[in-house]
């Protein structure tokens, strides 16, 4: 399988006044296109740090980094934001959405920052579609706040996807949903994986870690562990069991 | 990214806030709204002035009989009493570029008729006169030469002096005593208006200038001499011509000073629009204070607005925007605000010029130039002070933006 993400003795050192962190130190790590990935570790565990760099948000102190055969350990600034347009998509805890702004609107906001110009129709089309990917075509026009927790990621993911990045990377993706939430989201980020999506996710669950294929844990900014997930959950089970589980507990009362 | 979504997304944010982008918009409409009425009375009171000095003829050239000193002791204007008749004619024959001259003798006197009195102005001049000053007759016939030779007992009269003795009355051929001679009216001028100085023009009555010499004043100088120049470009010569020629007739030795004074129309309308003009400066660069008030009020607020959406700044980073992008956004917001605020001020600023001129009879002139020039204004008021923080929007870093709380 092509590699999409190989990281080489990657550094990542902050100077914070006269002290100097050390968040990652070393991490060689080869990522391979259609993986599912989950990178965990407490938190100081460089995980974080981890994210940026491979998100090309942040540039390695030492080390090298290619994305997609890439080499983006030394892009400046507007490379580095182009390389993000093109090849990843973002979720994140937090949903990002920008407010007032109907959910169409927000998928399409990479589209707009996209350098090969695309007609205003185009775009629309391509925004529709990854709505529908996701499942929430019918909500085009509604605003994040008319909508779910869990609805509010998904629009998020589809704003990741509109652009047909290489990579998925999401940043503790069900940091803010309930249980049932998280599930389903994680059903979302399976499905598109089974399309051939890559995904790389940072999460400190490790029920979450388990809808993965492979688990790569970090401490102290080194990597400990790196194995493929051998019970793996799926989203589809998992929520049959929660069905059950509540079934339970109604017919017990 | 383009342009017009950019544009889109700017009047969209600016719609978010509508309180706040309508009080900000309001600094740039105070200052617009004042420049372009400030300017517009100035431009009112120097056009006002300009059409005064247009009244006085095309291409006149004035020489006044100057002041004269002895022994340190300096007398007015007018008081050398050295010019006269023979300087006119001498001008008129001896002077190229010069089309036609008319003396001038000035008095004040207390006129009679139809039993009621008026103290007016008495001119005395050459037929000419009036074609100089582009002062056409209402009603009537100017006096000839023939007239002036025969010292004749003929006048024309200003608007006024009809309203003060002639009220319903045509005046022509009837009969006005100045200093207990009849003089027999032939004419009566169009209304003037008020001068450069705000006398009344029409108060006025021209006779002979032979008349008023040899039976009114029994005088034997003039007090001045008005020339008109074939063209603009002529004038600069004939002054130096008369210069001369004056010198030389007045017997005046080099390195004395001259015993009369001349005076180009350009010159007197510099000196009367000077005035307006300063005026002009003053009211305007007092408005623009406002202006720049209002550009800071902009600043303010698309400082606040950055650090408000910092969070979306982020976001719109991570997604790919590039730092121009950013910038481009913030800057269009700026001078979206700026510009709107602009058109509504220009808006205001006619309307508040147009109504001061209704109100309190203010001339104002409002021109295309300046409304152009304010909303170039306005929208570089804009740029300004929305670049710094559109700059600071553009580098801010994406991690920090979307860790922002």
């Amino acid at each position: 399988m092509a590699t999409v993400i190989k990281l080489e003795n990657v550094h990542k050192t902050y100077h914070t006044g006269e002290v100097e962190v050390l968040a990652v130190r070393g991490v060689t790590l080869e990522i391979a296109k259609g993986e599912f990935v989950a990178i965990m570790g407490a938190s100081g565990s460089g995980k974080s740090t981890m994210m940026n760099i491979i998100g090309c948000l942040d540039r390695p102190t030492e080390g090298r980094y290619f994305l997609d055969d890439i080499d983006v350990s030394h892009l400046d600034r507007d490379e580095l934001a182009a390389i993000r347009n093109k090849k990843l998509g973002f979720v994140f805890q937090g949903f990002n959405l920008l407010s007032r702004t109907s959910a169409l609107e927000n998928v399409e906001l990479p589209l707009l920052y996209t350098h090969d110009h695309v007609t205003a129709a185009v775009q629309r089309e391509r925004a529709v579609h990854a709505l529908q990917i996701v499942g929430l075509a019918d909500r085009a026009d509604h605003h994040p706040n008319q909508l779910s927790g869990g609805q509010q990621q998904r629009v998020a993911i589809a704003r990741a996807l509109v652009n047909s990045p290489a990579v998925l990377l999401a940043d503790e993706p069900t940091g803010n949903l309930d249980t049932r939430t998280s599930v389903e989201v994680m059903g979302v980020f399976q499905k598109l994986n089974d399309e051939g999506i890559t995904i790389v996710m940072v999460t400190h669950e490790l029920d979450i870690a388990s809808f993965t294929k492979r688990n790569i844990i970090m401490r102290d900014g080194v990597v400990v562990n790196d194995t493929q997930v051998e019970r793996r959950s799926f989203a589809e089970t998992e929520l049959r069991n929660l069905q059950q589980a509540q079934q339970a507990v109604k017919l017990s009362t | 990214m383009r342009i017009m979504a950019t544009l889109r997304m700017a009047l969209r944010a600016l719609r978010r806030n509508k309180l706040r982008s309508t009080l900000t918009a309001l600094g740039i409409i105070i200052g617009v709204g004042a420049v372009i009425a400030m300017v517009g009375i100035g431009n009112g009171a120097k056009s006002q002035v300009e059409a005064q000095i247009a009244s006085l003829g095309q291409n006149v050239i004035l020489v006044f009989a100057g002041n004269w000193s002895s022994s340190g002791a300096r007398s007015g204007w007018g008081g050398a009493g050295t010019m006269t008749v023979d300087d006119a004619e001498a001008i008129a024959r001896e002077v190229p570029g010069v089309i036609a001259v008319s003396p001038e003798i000035r008095d004040r006197q207390q006129i009679l008729a139809n039993g009621l009195n008026w103290n007016t102005q008495i001119l005395g001049e050459g037929p000419e006169y009036l074609d100089i000053r582009e002062w056409p007759l209402e009603d009537g016939a100017m006096f000839t030469e023939q007239d002036v030779r025969g010292t004749a007992k003929v006048c024309v009269i200003g608007k006024t002096i009809i309203t003060q003795l002639f009220p319903n009355e045509d005046p022509i051929g009837k009969i006005v005593i100045i200093r207990n001679i009849p003089f027999k009216i032939l004419g009566v001028l169009t209304p003037k208006g008020l001068s450069v100085m705000n006398t009344d023009q029409d108060d006025v009555i021209i006779i002979p200038y032979t008349s008023e010499m040899k039976r009114v004043t029994k005088r034997t100088n003039i007090n001045s001499i008005i020339v008109q120049s074939s063209s603009p470009k002529t004038s600069d010569a004939v002054q130096r011509d008369m210069t001369d020629l004056l010198r030389q007739r007045h017997r005046i030795v080099p390195g004395h000073d001259d015993d009369f004074t001349i005076r180009g129309q350009q010159e007197i309308a510099d000196a009367a629009t000077a005035t307006t003009r300063i005026m002009t400066v003053l009211l305007g660069s007092i408005a623009s204070v406002s202006l720049i008030v209002g550009g800071i009020g902009i600043m303010n607020i698309m400082l606040v607005s950055v650090t408000e959406r910092t969070r979306e700044i982020g976001i719109r980073m991570a997604v790919g925007a590039h730092g121009r992008d950013i910038l481009l956004q913030f800057l269009i917001e700026a001078i979206t605000l700026s510009s709107l605020g602009g058109v509504i001020g220009i808006t205001m600023g006619v309307g508040s010029a147009k109504l001061l001129s209704a109100m309190a009879g203010w001339p104002t002139l409002i021109s295309i130039s300046s409304v152009v020039l304010a909303f170039f204004f306005s929208a570089a008021v804009g740029v300004f002070f929305g670049f710094y923080p559109a700059r600071k929007a553009s580098r801010l870093d994406p991690i920090d933006a979307l860790r922002y709380e």
